[in-house]
């Protein structure tokens, strides 16, 4: 009997908007080779697609000259670069010492209960991820938070449910 | 001694004082044009003079590294500024308002740089976390740009320069110079092997120099003021080490904050005069220059009986009244780093802390290095049974040799930025680690923010409202 082999898994095509594909242009003429707009190109396509499918990868690579692997490499080694589908909204609270020191642990248990998931999970209704960050440069303004990328400082308990309220509306 | 000044901050507070109608009122790009016309031997004499140590972290005097830029640049070999603006390293905050409060220096300062190492461009490497930080910087070169301040023809003068605005993705590490080439190079961001340093081969393979964004942002001044008369301003420029830098505080302070302020002031004036002083209790200890750097304990007197040594002038004084210079710093066995302190009162666990640092080394090592990686996370591992409860004894002088193993054994000072601390956190803290071990993770305060988690054995430790679970239960369950 004959088999069928297994397909192997198609990406699924990705492309950018004709306003990005203009940034990206602009961005090409920043360096002196190609290979070095792979940040960037990268932060374009999750800011369009919310986080990093083999689809953006084929794309970067094609579009940039380079290997699936190599800018397979990259994104994983970069934090900001979600592998996965994430919640339209992330949701970063800062848990090194100057914030721990005024009082991350709060905001983040604070935030865990309100939004009813743990550290690294997503809501259900797929609004909001929460996740820790390392020190975020904003310590002498301690607890903070960044949304989406908006930093928010000197932060209270109530402003957090206050942002939350927002997010989860 | 505490001597406030306004080089680069005197905008700070104006409302669009980003801009560059203020920046130049007050005299801006004046330096650029001028440097863009004088001989790169006499710029480069002017900026050795102001004894401008970098700022990033490593304290390296700027002019000289200037110097080790091969000269003639060769056509075939573009060079490179590289302009270090990932401000990652915990508790520092102070580049940041840099970019967001006073764009235009950096700009100024990338354009004298340029010329005085051979380049033509010049990428500023920010994190990419910092959005407006991103967006001033690219706002302000476009100003300067309209100005034909940038471009083929600054100041209507024959020296291309370009600056650009680069970003990371969220990796401390890119903040480490071969690192963060590498992450401009569109590759991972792991640290090189040095050599061949960025002077030979840097950015795209060229001769490139790496500043940190604060050490750049200093050179219109230093130009302006002449390099020895800027030097002078600093306390310590008989040792070289001159100027004026940004100072910060973070913690246990009434104050938190940023001040512009000679070289030469002291950690006891930046906590109580300028930090308002320490909240929540007495001063426990205090990391000088960001958490790479060993913590400092206010009972520690300087011992300098030698009339030779660095520090003979404070012999027999309190390390708080050592004047925060790179090679002062170093004589006491720590660090100035980053410049801003993270302060503990005595009601924060410092076992808590510790263990919050090591989280953080642990998370951001990356990973090529087996004594590096490995000893980040036996550091962390062996820190969390401490604060559970669980650790034995023998474990605490595991803590030791694994710190112990790592230093001088990796390719990037990542390594030391960890063993360093965490020597220190051990020596320092020996009896307190031993209490808790003891005492099954029941001695301390155990707590790191008394705001919200009262210190164990008072108000009944009852958090305040809605604060939920105390850091120690949280520290237990490493965070994803
Ligand atoms: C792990 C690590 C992280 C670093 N992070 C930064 C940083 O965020 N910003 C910075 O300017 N320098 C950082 N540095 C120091 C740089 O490697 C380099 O020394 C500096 O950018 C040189 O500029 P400077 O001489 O003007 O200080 C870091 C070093 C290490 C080892
Ligand atoms: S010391 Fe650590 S951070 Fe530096 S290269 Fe080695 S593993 Fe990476
Ligand atoms: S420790 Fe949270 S911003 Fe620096």
């Amino acid at each position: 009997m004959e088999k069928t082999l297994p397909v192997a898994h198609e990406p699924e095509a990705f492309a950018l908007t004709p306003e990005r594909e203009r940034e990206l242009a602009d961005i090409l003429t920043r360096y002196p080779n190609k290979q070095a707009a792979c940040i960037p190109a990268l932060h374009l396509c999750q800011a369009q697609n919310g986080w990093v499918s083999e689809g953006v990868i084929v794309f970067v690579a094609e579009r940039l000259g380079l290997s699936t692997a190599h800018v397979k490499g990259v994104v994983t080694f970069y934090t900001l670069f979600n592998q996965h589908p994430v919640g339209k909204h992330q949701v970063w609270v800062c848990r090194t010492l100057s914030c721990a020191l005024k009082g991350s642990d709060a905001v983040l248990n604070r935030c865990e209960k309100k939004l009813g998931i743990h550290v690294g999970e997503t809501t259900k209704d797929g609004k909001v991820t929460l996740r820790t960050a390392e020190c975020l440069a904003s310590c002498g303004t301690a607890p903070m938070m960044q949304v989406d990328k908006d930093y928010y400082e000197n932060l209270t308990l109530q402003q957090v449910d206050e942002i939350l309220d927002r997010l989860t509306r | 001694m505490l001597v406030r000044t306004n080089y680069l901050t005197k905008r700070y507070t104006e409302k669009d004082g980003w801009k560059i109608g203020p920046y130049e009122r007050d005299g801006g790009y004046k330096q650029a044009r001028r440097a863009l016309g004088m001989k790169r031997d006499d710029l480069l004499t002017e900026m050795k003079a102001a004894n401008i140590r970098g700022r990033g972290g490593a304290g390296f005097p700027m002019g000289v590294k200037w110097g080790f830029m091969p000269w003639p640049p060769k056509a075939e070999k573009p060079h490179y500024l590289v302009i270090n603006a990932d401000e990652g390293e915990p508790g520092t905050f102070k580049d940041r308002t840099l970019m967001e409060l006073n764009p235009h220096a950096c700009v100024e300062g990338c354009i004298i740089g340029c010329f005085g190492i051979g380049a033509h461009a010049a990428y500023i490497y920010v994190r990419d976390e910092l959005h407006l930080s991103k967006e001033r910087l690219w706002a302000a070169i476009a100003e300067a740009k309209a100005k034909g301040y940038l471009g083929n023809k600054p100041f209507g003068l024959d020296y291309p320069v370009e600056v650009y605005v680069h970003t990371g993705a969220g990796a401390y590490i890119c903040g480490e110079e071969t690192s963060l080439l590498n992450s401009l190079e569109g590759k991972r961001g792991e640290p090189r092997l040095k050599p061949p340093f960025p002077a030979q081969a840097g950015a795209f393979g060229m001769p490139s120099t790496v500043n940190n964004l604060e050490t750049i942002a200093a050179v219109p001044t230093a130009l302006e003021m002449g390099g020895d008369a800027f030097s002078k301003l600093s306390t310590l420029h008989n040792i070289k080490d001159g100027g004026t830098r940004l100072f910060g505080v973070s913690g246990h302070v009434k104050t938190p904050g940023i001040w512009e302020c000679a070289v030469g002031l002291t950690l006891r004036e930046l906590i109580y005069d300028l930090g308002g002083g320490v909240e929540h209790g007495e001063l426990l200890g205090v990391i000088p220059g960001g958490s790479s750097c060993p913590i400092l304990r206010p009972e520690e007197i300087v011992h300098a009986p030698d009339e030779k040594h660095v520090l003979h002038p404070w012999h027999g004084k309190s390390v708080l009244d050592v004047p925060m210079g790179v090679d002062t710093y170093r004589a006491l066995g720590t660090m100035l780093g980053t410049c801003c302190a993270i302060v503990l009162s005595d009601k924060a666990d410092p076992v808590l802390a510790f263990q919050n640092l090591m989280q953080f080394y642990r998370h951001e090592s990356c990973g090529q290095c087996t004594p590096c990686r490995e000893g980040s996370a036996w550091l962390n591992r062996i820190l969390t049974r401490v604060v559970d409860g669980k650790a034995e004894m023998e474990e605490l002088d595991r803590l030791h040799e694994i710190a112990n193993n790592i230093m001088g054994n990796t390719i990037c000072a990542f390594g030391e930025g960890t063993a360093m601390p965490a020597m220190g956190f051990i020596k320092k803290f020996r009896k307190e680690l031993e209490a808790y071990v003891l005492s099954g993770g029941k001695a301390g305060t155990g707590t790191l923010a008394p705001d919200y988690f009262p210190p164990r054995g008072t108000d009944a430790g009852a958090a305040k409202k809605g604060a939920g679970a105390p850091p120690a239960k949280r520290a237990a369950k490493p965070a994803a």
